[in-house]
């Protein structure tokens, strides 16, 4: 009774037609084989309502487009670098909840931490510590680290929902912020300067535009080489692999990316004298994107965040610690908050105890699903925070320039980040209904 | 994996296992072999105390009596952690699959091979192809599509090839059949059919007697948490067993002991 059936050879790509539930899930890359077939699944998916990336895209051009016409000043080279810059710190905090969205908690006090980590970093440099300024990053990123940690602690060790955890978590920052600026001598009426060569240059110096170029083209052909290299050499052991004109179609919209990036960058974009180059902190933050990547998808554990996400039960059952994956999500957001305060202290070059924590955490949520990393965990990429954040910023950066008050600018970006997070909605509940 | 098997020929022996909750007696002198390279299908009514022996020897509960002999050794206060490396993996009903990763993702998860410090997707995705092969799971389109897209059969096969990866010796499913249509039902069989045929003890519990007299090479049948009668698959007819299930006896014996 236990003969075994003949072996079949496995019809992987077989010609039978792709079911809905492929096309909902499944990424056009891997049901592809040739560039027509990937497009023509692509397209399926976009029909189907699983469209990835590109309302983000179309909500990013037809945004833009409307403050162009509203104010041409909009897509001047000195307007865009400066929303660079602005997009920089929504990226990171994005970044930072990414982790935790993945996880499917949610973490309230990152707002806050961007304020505590700049308050550490900047009083760990000024008089009287006066630490070299690497060691009061150092330091800020350590000190938000810990705080993470006790909050990851909260979460896992007692069962409590990260919801109401970082909810306290985000008063107790606020608390801690407004007492350091009290014991600290050096801070008038809560505000500390910071005077330090290298993070006031972040934001504030650029590189030259021939060393930016230089840079573009060495890191766009880097990413060709890896990426062909690595199709080809799967191809070779008969692994599956991206179709190789998807492939040269990615390097070519890395690519021209980069040139625009450049281009803008480097055109002069002072009324007075000559402002050019890409400021430093464009490629910091491409730096913490790739690394988190990196993290996300080579690693066991960046592994182990998506499957917490989407089922703890079976990550627990396959041997996974995880408390710790846990954890480790929230010491690593509290972690990259701090780099979102240097980013900010660079910026103001001061940091005062009027930053708006609220609001950041709400750009922080709101660059990660606006980019696509879904609410409820499990899915999303750093990739998307870098979209979403640089939506917020158009956002506000064209409000701005357009002259509308504050209070709309509140009611807008509240419009935005809802719209996002139906998007999210509808999405998950086609997925529920099949 | 292997076929070693002990003196008497079995895998898995259970020698009088007892478990008590309380006042009720979930289990009484449960004793049956579990054999490489077969399936023993594990029936009974509802209460009969199929799960309560499922988790005992997945090493979720202890027994209160008896022992369990793995290999012809016998094992003691052995965690689900132990119990899982010795090669036993248990397949529950929700298959404990992660929807978003995709099929060599789940099959090593918790296990995932490494390079460099980096996870090794070339050698896994190798070694998982050729583990679908070896099951004859030939109907997924791709195996880096996520668990997610799969028919109901598709993830139980996924579920069963995770476990042969993991270098499963008993592969116990619980009720593996219970939400299939029977096109999937027929590719589930077909991969358990497969499994033994590779050498592995397999335990299936399942409500459907179609499927048992299908698949299985043995048949243990529980009543009210004892062993009703176990033996070759051949010696039960439909009417013995549902006599079986349902009063413990059979009266048209079809020369079951």
């Amino acid at each position: 009774m236990s003969t075994p059936p003949a072996e079949i050879e496995p019809t992987e790509g077989s010609e039978q037609a792709l079911s809905d539930a492929e096309l909902k899930t499944a990424a056009p890359e891997v049901l592809a084989n040739t560039l027509g077939e990937y497009l023509e699944a692509w397209w399926r998916r976009i029909k189907g309502g699983e469209s990835g990336a590109l309302p983000v895209l179309i909500g990013l051009i037809a945004i833009g487009a409307f403050f162009t016409i509203e104010n041409g000043e909009f897509l001047s080279d000195g307007n865009l670098v400066a929303l660079f810059i602005e997009a920089s710190i929504y990226i990171v905090i994005g970044a930072a909840e990414t982790f935790i969205l993945l996880l499917s908690e949610i973490d309230l006090s990152l707002g806050y931490g961007v304020g505590v980590g700049g308050f550490i970093i900047a009083e760990l440099i000024a008089p009287p510590v006066n630490f070299p300024w690497w060691l009061g990053i150092i330091g800020g990123v350590v000190a938000m680290g810990l705080f993470g940690l006790l909050q990851g602690m909260l979460i896992t060790q007692l069962g409590l929902p990260s919801f109401i955890v970082t909810l306290g978590g985000q008063l107790g920052l606020l608390g801690i912020m407004l007492e350091l600026a009290i014991v600290d001598p050096t801070a008038v009426g809560g505000v500390i300067d910071v005077n330090s060569g290298p993070i006031n240059d972040l934001t504030g110096k650029s590189m030259s535009p021939g060393l930016g170029w230089i840079a573009m083209i060495v890191c766009v052909a880097i990413f060709a080489a890896v990426s062909l290299g690595r199709n080809r050499s799967r191809r070779s052991r008969g692994l599956h692999t991206t179709p190789q004109g998807v492939t040269v179609l990615t390097i070519a919209a890395v690519a021209i990316a980069g040139v625009v990036l450049m281009y803008i960058c480097n055109g002069d974009r002072s009324h007075l004298g000559v402002i050019e180059g890409m400021p430093w902190v464009i490629p910091f933050v491409l730096i913490i994107i790739l690394a988190y990547s990196w993290l996300l998808s080579h690693t066991r554990t960046g592994r182990y965040i998506y499957a917490v996400g989407n089922n703890p039960e079976a990550a627990r059952r396959a041997g996974i610690n995880v408390k710790w994956i846990v954890t480790f999500g929230f010491i690593i957001s509290s972690a990259t908050a701090a780099l979102a305060g240097l980013i900010y202290i660079s910026q103001l070059g001061s940091v005062s105890t009027d930053i708006d924590g609220g609001t950041l955490v709400m750009y922080a949520v709101a660059s990660a699903v606006v980019g696509g990393t879904a609410l409820f965990g499990g899915r999303g990429r750093m990739v998307n925070a870098l979209l979403g954040g640089f939506v917020i910023s158009v956002v506000y950066n064209g409000l701005a320039i357009m002259g509308v008050s504050p209070a709309v600018e509140d009611m807008a970006t509240a419009v935005v980040l809802l719209a996002a997070v139906s998007l999210d909605a509808i999405v998950r509940r086609r997925a529920i209904v099949r | 994996m292997s076929t070693t098997e002990s003196t008497n020929g079995a895998l898995l022996s259970l020698r009088g296992i007892t478990k008590r909750f309380g006042p009720v007696q979930a289990l009484s002198d449960v004793t049956f072999d579990i054999p490489a390279g077969q399936v023993t299908a594990l029936i009974g009514d509802n209460g009969a105390g199929k799960s309560s022996l499922i988790k005992t020897i997945a090493g979720l509960w202890q027994p209160d009596g008896g022992e369990m002999l793995w290999e012809g050794k016998p094992i003691r206060n052995s965690g689900p952690r132990e119990t899982e490396e010795m090669g036993i993996k248990t397949i529950y009903q929700d298959l404990a699959l992660c929807d978003n990763l995709d099929i060599v993702q789940n099959m090593f998860l918790g296990h995932e091979k490494l390079r460099h410090r980096q996870l090794d997707e070339d050698t896994m995705e190798v070694r998982a192809r050729q583990t679908l092969k070896d099951l004859s799971v030939t109907t997924v389109r791709s195996i880096r599509q996520p668990v997610a897209s799969l028919s109901g059969g598709q993830r139980q096969s996924v579920a069963v090839a995770k476990a042969l990866i993991n270098d499963a010796k008993l592969v116990i499913m619980d009720e593996p059949t219970a939400a299939l249509g029977v096109a999937q039902t027929r590719m589930v069989l077909d991969v358990i059919k497969t499994l033994s045929g590779r050498g592995v003890a397999v335990l299936v519990i399942s409500h459907n007697l179609n499927d048992i007299f299908e698949v299985a090479d043995r048949i243990a049948v529980l009543y009210l948490g004892h062993l009703a009668v176990s033996g070759p698959a051949t010696d039960f007819n439909r009417q013995n067993a549902v006599e079986y299930m349902t009063t413990g006896n059979a009266t048209a014996s079809a020369g079951a002991a």
